[in-house]
C-alpha cells in the first residue's frame, strides 16, 4: 500500500450551528487522482478550504504528509507543498502572465530576498516553459485582465504547477469553458497527475468521465456518500438519488451519463 | 509635500492601502526636527530649557528631548520615528488581518489618539500652539535667506532620493508583490507567501518617507503644531495622489505639486471659498479622470495628441489596433 499524502479524520465543520462538513473521513495516496463530486451545498468548497487552512476545523484534524494541519496558518500550508486553484479564477489582474507566474514559482517567499535577489535564471527558464504549456506565450507580457476567462484558468492552473506543490486542489477548472477548452483542461490535469497528487472538484460529468481512471468520491450533506469507480458510483441509486432528488425516472439516466 | 506624496502612493498606490493617518506621520517627522531645533539655546539665554517650557514652569528637561540635542540623532528620528510607529501600527492591523475601508478607519482614529496627545500636552510639546520660533540649525541662522536656500535644495536631493528608493521598490519582484498584494491578497496567501510582512514593510518606508516630508516642512515654514495632524490635511495629502494618478510615483510628485500650487493661488484670490475648489477638483478627478492627470495624459492624451498632429489616422475600431490577439493573428497572416 502506498504512502498517504491526505488523511483526514472524522472532520466537522460548523458554521453558526449549520454542519457543512459532517463526520467526514477521506484519504488520499500519493501520486493518487481523486475526482469529488456533490450536488450544490455538499461542502466541496469547504472542504478545500479546511485543507487549505482557510477555515479551520471545529472537530476532527487533518493530516498532509502526516502532519496536522490545524496550527499553520494559509501560506505556511502552501509552502508545505499545497497548492490551491479556486472555483472562478483568480490570478493578479494587473500583471503579465509571466509576472504572475514568476510570483508563483519564486522559492524564498520572505520580504528580504525577494526585495535584494533578482529572479534566478532557472525559475525563468521553467516559467518560459510552462508559459508555452499553458499556451500564452505571446501573451505573456500583456496584463492580465486582457486574457480570456478560460486563459485564466489555464494561467490559474499554470500558477498552480509552478508553485510545484505535492498536492494539487482544484475547484472546478472547467467551468464556463468551451468544449474543447474542456477536453484540453482535461489532458493538462491528467499528466499533471503523473507527477503529483491530484483532487478535483467538479460538477460536469463529461469532464470527470474524461478524467476519473480511479476512485471517484461522492459528497452530499457534508460526508461522503460513496467511492468507488466513476462507472460504479454512477449507478449506485443512492447517487441517484441525491443528484435528483425524490423523483427517481429515467430523465438522471441521461443527466448521469 | 511630494516625498510625503510618494509615500502615499506606495501605500494606496500600488499597495491598495487606503492610509488617512499620514499626518501624524508627517507630524512626527516635523516634530523631531523642531525638537532639535528648540534645543539650539543660545549661550546667553537666562533658561538651560526651550523657552516655552519655563513658561510653563517646567524645570527639568523631560527625558526624551535631551537626545534631540545632537544633530544626527534628529536626523536619524525624523525618518526612524514615523517609521517605527508606521511598523508597530501596520504589524497590529495588518497580522490581524485589518484591511480596506477598517484600516482606513483605524488610521483615522490613530490621527485623533495623536492629535489629542500633543495637543494636550502643553509642557512637552506647548500643545496646540506647536513648536515655533527657530533660531539656527548646525550654527546656521534659520531664517536668513541663504539657508533657506540649502534647504530647497536639500528638499529637491531628497525628493530625488525618495523617488529613486520607491522607483527600486516598485520595479522588480517586490513591486509586483504588492500590486498582487493590492489585486487578490487571499489568493498571494494560497501561493505561499505571507503578506504581512510586506504590508508592514512598506508602511513603514512610507511613514517614513511622511516624517522626511514633516521635517522640511517644518524647517521651511517655521512652524509645526498638532494643526496638520488632523484629518483633514491627511485627506488632502491623499487627494494630491488622485489628481496626480495612483501607481504612478511621477503623478504623485505632480499631483501633490498642482494642488498646492493652486492651492496658493485660489486661497489668495478666493480666501473664503478656496477649499471648495479643491472639493470639486477632487470630485472632477474622481469622476472624470480615474486614474489622474497623468493616467489620463498616459492614454488618452497620446491619442490626442497624435490625432491633432496628424500621426494617426481615424480608424474604426481603435481597440482592434491596439487588441494584441488582432496583432498576432495579423503577423501569422502575413507569414
Amino acid at each position: 500500500m502506498s504512502q498517504k499524502i491526505l488523511d483526514i479524520e472524522n472532520l466537522t465543520v460548523s458554521f453558526d450551528g449549520f454542519k457543512a462538513l459532517n463526520h467526514l473521513n477521506f484519504s488520499l495516496n500519493t501520486g493518487e487522482l481523486r475526482v469529488i463530486i456533490g450536488p450544490n451545498g455538499a461542502g466541496k468548497t469547504t472542504f478545500l478550504d479546511i485543507i487549505t487552512g482557510k477555515t479551520k476545523p471545529t472537530e476532527g484534524r487533518v493530516l498532509f504528509k502526516g502532519r496536522n494541519l490545524r496550527s499553520h496558518s494559509e501560506h505556511e500550508i502552501a509552502q508545505m507543498g499545497v497548492g490551491r486553484k479556486f472555483q472562478t479564477p483568480r490570478v493578479y489582474l494587473n500583471l503579465t502572465p509571466r509576472e504572475n507566474l514568476e510570483l508563483a514559482c519564486n522559492r524564498k517567499k520572505d520580504v528580504f530576498s525577494s526585495l535584494f535577489k533578482p529572479v534566478p535564471s532557472a525559475e525563468r527558464r521553467t516559467v518560459s516553459g510552462l508559459l508555452q504549456t499553458i499556451g500564452l506565450t505571446h501573451k505573456s507580457d500583456l496584463s492580465a485582465n486582457l486574457l480570456s476567462h478560460g486563459e485564466k484558468q489555464w494561467l490559474e492552473i499554470g500558477m498552480l504547477v509552478a508553485q510545484a506543490p505535492d498536492l494539487l486542489l482544484v475547484d472546478e477548472p472547467v467551468a464556463g469553458l468551451t468544449d474543447e477548452e474542456t477536453e484540453k483542461t482535461g489532458e493538462l490535469l491528467l499528466s499533471l497527475a503523473e507527477s503529483h497528487s491530484v483532487i478535483v472538484i467538479e460538477h460536469d460529468m463529461e469532464f470527470v468521465r474524461q478524467i476519473a481512471q480511479g476512485t471517484v468520491t461522492v459528497l452530499h450533506q457534508g460526508s461522503v456518500l460513496c467511492e468507488g469507480a466513476f462507472d460504479q458510483v454512477q449507478k449506485d441509486p443512492r447517487v441517484i438519488e441525491v443528484y435528483l432528488g425524490q423523483e427517481a425516472g429515467h430523465e438522471e439516466e441521461m443527466i448521469l451519463s | 509635500m511630494a516625498i510625503v506624496a510618494l509615500g502615499i502612493d506606495l501605500i494606496w498606490g500600488y499597495t491598495g492601502l487606503l492610509s488617512l493617518g499620514h499626518g501624524v506621520l508627517f507630524t512626527l517627522g516635523g516634530y523631531a526636527l523642531a525638537m532639535h531645533l528648540k534645543m539650539q539655546i543660545p549661550a546667553n539665554a537666562s533658561s538651560p530649557l526651550p523657552e516655552f517650557m519655563s513658561l510653563y514652569g517646567v524645570e527639568k528637561l523631560p527625558w526624551f528631548w535631551a537626545p534631540f540635542a545632537s544633530f544626527p540623532f534628529t536626523a536619524l528620528a525624523i525618518f526612524l520615528v514615523p517609521g517605527i510607529v508606521a511598523g508597530v501600527l501596520g504589524y497590529l492591523i495588518f497580522r490581524n488581518r485589518i484591511r480596506g475601508v477598517y484600516f482606513s478607519i483605524l488610521t483615522q482614529a490613530t490621527t485623533i489618539i495623536f492629535f489629542n496627545f500633543f495637543n494636550g500636552q502643553l509642557k512637552m510639546f506647548n500643545g496646540t500652539n506647536g513648536l515655533t520660533d527657530f533660531k539656527t540649525v548646525l550654527g546656521y541662522d534659520v531664517n536668513k535667506f541663504v539657508p533657506q536656500y540649502y534647504f530647497y535644495v536639500a528638499t529637491v536631493i531628497l525628493l530625488g532620493l525618495a523617488y529613486g528608493l520607491c522607483r527600486w521598490l516598485t520595479s522588480g519582484r517586490f513591486g509586483r508583490l504588492l500590486v498582487a498584494i493590492r489585486d487578490d491578497e487571499p489568493r498571494l496567501r494560497f501561493t505561499g507567501y505571507n503578506p504581512t510582512g510586506f504590508k508592514v514593510l512598506v508602511f513603514a518606508v512610507s511613514g517614513a518617507l511622511a516624517g522626511i516630508a514633516g521635517a522640511l516642512y517644518t524647517i521651511q515654514t517655521g512652524i509645526i503644531s498638532p494643526g496638520t495632524m488632523n484629518i483633514a490635511f491627511s485627506i488632502e495629502m491623499v487627494i494630491w495622489v488622485a489628481v496626480g494618478g495612483r501607481a504612478t510615483l511621477i503623478g504623485a510628485i505632480l499631483g501633490a505639486l498642482v494642488v498646492n500650487f493652486a492651492k496658493s493661488l485660489l486661497s489668495i484670490k478666493f480666501p473664503d471659498i478656496w477649499l471648495f475648489f479643491q472639493g470639486g477638483l477632487f470630485l472632477v478627478v474622481v469622476m472624470f479622470l480615474p486614474d489622474g492627470i497623468l493616467g489620463w495624459l498616459r492614454t488618452e492624451g497620446v491619442n490626442a495628441f497624435k490625432f491633432l498632429t496628424g500621426q494617426r489616422k481615424a480608424v474604426t475600431y481603435p481597440s482592434l489596433e491596439e487588441d494584441p490577439e488582432a496583432q498576432y493573428e495579423r503577423s501569422q497572416f502575413k507569414d
